[in-house]
């Protein structure tokens, strides 16, 4: 399973009204992409449907069955891979199953037997500061897929990565979606970016954040559609990442 | 840590101490100063010998005071700092008594204490105890705070317990830190333990220089203290090893990935 619902969800973190009034919904092995501008609440989001913070209002459902405030469903990858220095990445990798409870030898042999198709099988007894950027998301992406199975949230994963590498990263990610059937719920700042990874992209405004527009991306799009949608993205975007808009935005809040 | 890599780095701590005593001999030659003032590190070392017997008796029981009192210090520190860490009132009572209680000169509680302990050991375990604890205990609160609360609400959202939180994340994460404070007290620990000795004491390194100072045996004091230089580095060194031990992922020559 894999369908996750989220339902007229807003919060306001601490004065700053940060999500208004946003439902979207991710069906069973489909990749949407939320794209927005830098500190629009996409994190905020995707804190909430991870169970990390509640929302004011709304409801996050997944299979139907009512998760809002709760921890513990969906897997979760950000940014920084936040690997345990302390362990190796076999180690760093089986700590979802030991969480649950599995014995830590059983928990090592499930991850030992995926750990090739990570492409991280020569790598297995190294610790995480022995391995460059990508190899560290590589187990950060492989321990989030131990957590959940079906649902992956993946907040800017690829975004400390440079050029070259995050390529690879997105094809990686893609091939292994097809295999695994991933449900994922995809949040990044660049359009390129949300062109490669989704099947439906949101475009989110500035805070507080409300989804402007959604597009439907073919899965092998030709240049020409790859081009329109590209432009459309941005004109949806430019007029709000415009200096006086921004402050026009934050004057009501303060 | 930085750790020496080569050769030359290997041999750097040596060439500076045996400089130090090259200059030391060769001034005391030079400028004839009499014996009873400042032995030259030869006389030292040759009176050291000849009472050898001596000496090593009274090392035995100044290391067996510095031993007992640091490893009470790490586990007392280790109890305290886990207490203080998770319970916050209990950090705003006890943390400013932690500070006073290195703001007592030592020399008078070297006095004092055997008044209320007795003329025993147990003075003198206190003592060293009172100066080992408070640097592992910093240390160590220090490196519980530092971990990164992104990594905290990570396994937060793995619906990890606290304590198993604590166990898998934090506690690794201190460890480095615990270990700094931990090479910090073990220098401190003898000194202590000779401090202790300077009153009241029978036996011990530190009765035994009070002894030798007031007959003007000014080389076998500085036996003595050579011996306690000596003892705490291996102290010192002990503590290392044990951290490249029980720290693996923090060993200096881990081999990077290669590239493929």
């Amino acid at each position: 399973m894999g369908y996750l619902q989220i339902k007229g969800v807003s919060k306001t973190l601490g004065r700053i009204h940060t999500l208004d009034n946003i439902s979207l919904s991710v069906n069973q092995y489909e990749s949407v992409v939320i794209l927005g501008p830098s500190g629009c609440g996409k994190s905020t989001l995707l804190n909430i449907v991870a169970g990390l913070i509640s929302p004011d209002q709304g409801q996050i459902l997944i299979d139907g069955e009512d998760w809002t405030g709760r921890t513990g469903r969906v897997s979760y990858m950000q940014q920084k891979d936040l690997l345990l220095p302390s362990r190796t990445i076999l180690d760093n990798v089986a700590i979802p199953l030991i969480l649950k409870g599995t014995p830590k030898k059983q928990a090592r042999q499930i991850a030992q037997q995926h750990l090739t198709e990570f492409g991280l099988s020569d790598f297995s007894s190294y610790y995480p500061r022995q391995l460059s950027g990508g190899m560290r998301q590589r187990a950060a992406l492989f321990r989030t897929y131990l957590f959940a199975r079906d649902i992956l949230l993946l907040d800017e994963p690829f975004a400390a990565l440079d050029a070259i590498t995050r390529r690879r990263m997105h094809l990686w990610l893609k091939d292994l979606q097809s295999r695994y059937r991933w449900s994922i719920l995809f949040v990044t700042h660049d359009i390129e970016e949300a062109l490669i990874m989704a099947d439906r992209i949101l475009v989110l405004s500035a805070r507080p954040a409300r989804i402007l527009q959604e597009f439907a991306v073919p899965e092998q799009p030709d240049i020409t559609t790859h081009q329109s949608i590209k432009k459309n993205i941005l004109q949806l975007l430019e007029p709000e990442e415009d200096d006086t808009s921004v402050y026009r935005g934050n004057s009501s809040q303060l | 840590m930085k750790r020496p890599t080569n050769t030359a780095e290997q041999l750097a701590p040596f060439v500076s101490i045996a400089g130090l005593l090259l200059i030391w001999e060769g001034a005391v030659r030079i400028f004839q100063v009499p014996q009873f003032i400042l032995p030259a590190p030869s006389q030292v070392i040759s009176a050291g010998y000849h009472i050898r017997n001596l000496l090593l008796y009274h090392t035995g029981v100044t290391l067996g005071e510095a031993l007992g009192g640091l490893l009470l210090a790490i586990a007392i520190a280790f109890l305290m700092a886990l207490l203080l860490h998770n319970i916050n009132w209990l950090y705003g009572m006890i943390y400013p008594l932690l500070i006073l209680s290195q703001t007592i000169p030592l020399v008078i509680l070297a006095i004092l204490l055997p008044l209320w302990l007795g003329w025993g050991i147990a003075p003198k375990i206190v003592i060293v105890v009172l100066v080992c604890f408070f640097p592992i205990v910093i240390n160590l609160l220090n490196g519980l705070d530092e971990v990164d609360p992104d990594q905290l609400s990570l396994f937060h959202s793995m619906g990890a317990s606290p304590l198993a939180t604590f166990f898998m994340v934090k506690m690794p994460a201190a460890l480095p830190a615990f270990f700094t404070g931990i090479r910090i007290s073990a220098t401190y620990s003898l000194m202590a333990a000779v401090i202790s000795e300077w009153v009241g004491a029978q036996r011990g390194l530190g009765y035994f220089m009070t002894i030798k100072q007031k007959a003007f045996a000014i080389d076998e004091v500085l036996a003595a203290v050579l011996v306690i230089c000596l003892l705490s580095y291996l102290l010192v060194k002990c503590t290392d090893g044990l951290e490249y031990w029980l720290v693996p992922w923090n060993r200096p020559n881990l081999p990077e990935e290669e590239w493929n």
